[in-house]
């Protein structure tokens, strides 16, 4: 593990978490978790945990964005908070 | 020179458990986030970033200094019984790696189930806020 690196991307990490649950749309929401989803696989990638890495790249950034996307393509993108 | 050095220490202090200190804040934003939100879709998102954050913290225990990604260098086997010696020092432990695997796939089966009942209730009350829902279902 790179030390620096690793605080950088954990830094990214808590900003994208905290962009995902503040922002005011549910598309910019789910388009956040998938970006939070890709620093996630860098993290595993600089921790050596290459087979986590990308399943999350494929199942948790890729998959679960769609899922997102597609139910909100369903319902509506309007939200309160 | 005194607050210098004690802030270097601070920050030291931090940076070494970093992992750990990032795990517990993405802990409290998702509980906070599945706690307090009044949008259904924002309380999904919220439980996606509670389930990554038990999987960080379960790589960081597996995590080890100055060691390898899993995979044996040189292969084993094949006659050459002296040079197989395999040091679990030089390797990250991979059973967290394996475990969290699972998790991931089973975060996004859960993660269907829940969009999909979303869908459904807002079929059948037309909003994805928790309190029009609520005062759809007291006036009933």
């Amino acid at each position: 593990m790179i030390l620096p690196i690793d605080l950088i991307v954990l830094v990214l990490v808590i900003v994208s978490a905290v962009a995902a649950i503040t922002v005011k749309d549910l598309l910019s929401a789910s388009v956040m978790l998938g970006a939070y989803s890709f620093l996630l696989c860098l993290l595993w990638t600089v921790m050596g945990a290459v087979d986590v890495a990308f399943t999350e790249a494929t199942v948790g950034a890729g998959v679960s964005t769609v899922f997102c996307v597609s139910a909100i393509f369903h319902t509506t993108r309007r939200t309160k908070d | 020179m005194e607050l210098i050095e004690t802030v270097k220490h601070m920050f030291l202090f931090i940076a070494a458990k970093a992992n750990y200190w990032t795990y517990v804040i993405l802990l409290m934003v998702g509980l906070y986030a599945m706690i307090a939100k009044n949008n259904l879709v924002k309380k999904i998102v919220g439980m996606t970033i509670f389930q990554t954050a038990v999987i960080l913290f379960y790589v960081s225990i597996g995590y080890k200094k100055d060691a390898s990604i899993p995979i044996v260098m040189h292969g084993s086997g094949h006659g050459h019984a002296a040079d197989a010696a395999i040091r679990a020092a030089d390797y990250i432990n991979p059973l967290p790696h394996v475990l969290m695997l699972t998790a991931i796939v089973v975060g996004v089966a859960t993660l269907g189930v829940a969009l999909a009942l979303a869908i459904k209730v807002y079929k059948e009350y037309g909003s994805l806020e928790e309190d029009e829902i609520h005062k759809q279902l007291r006036s009933r």
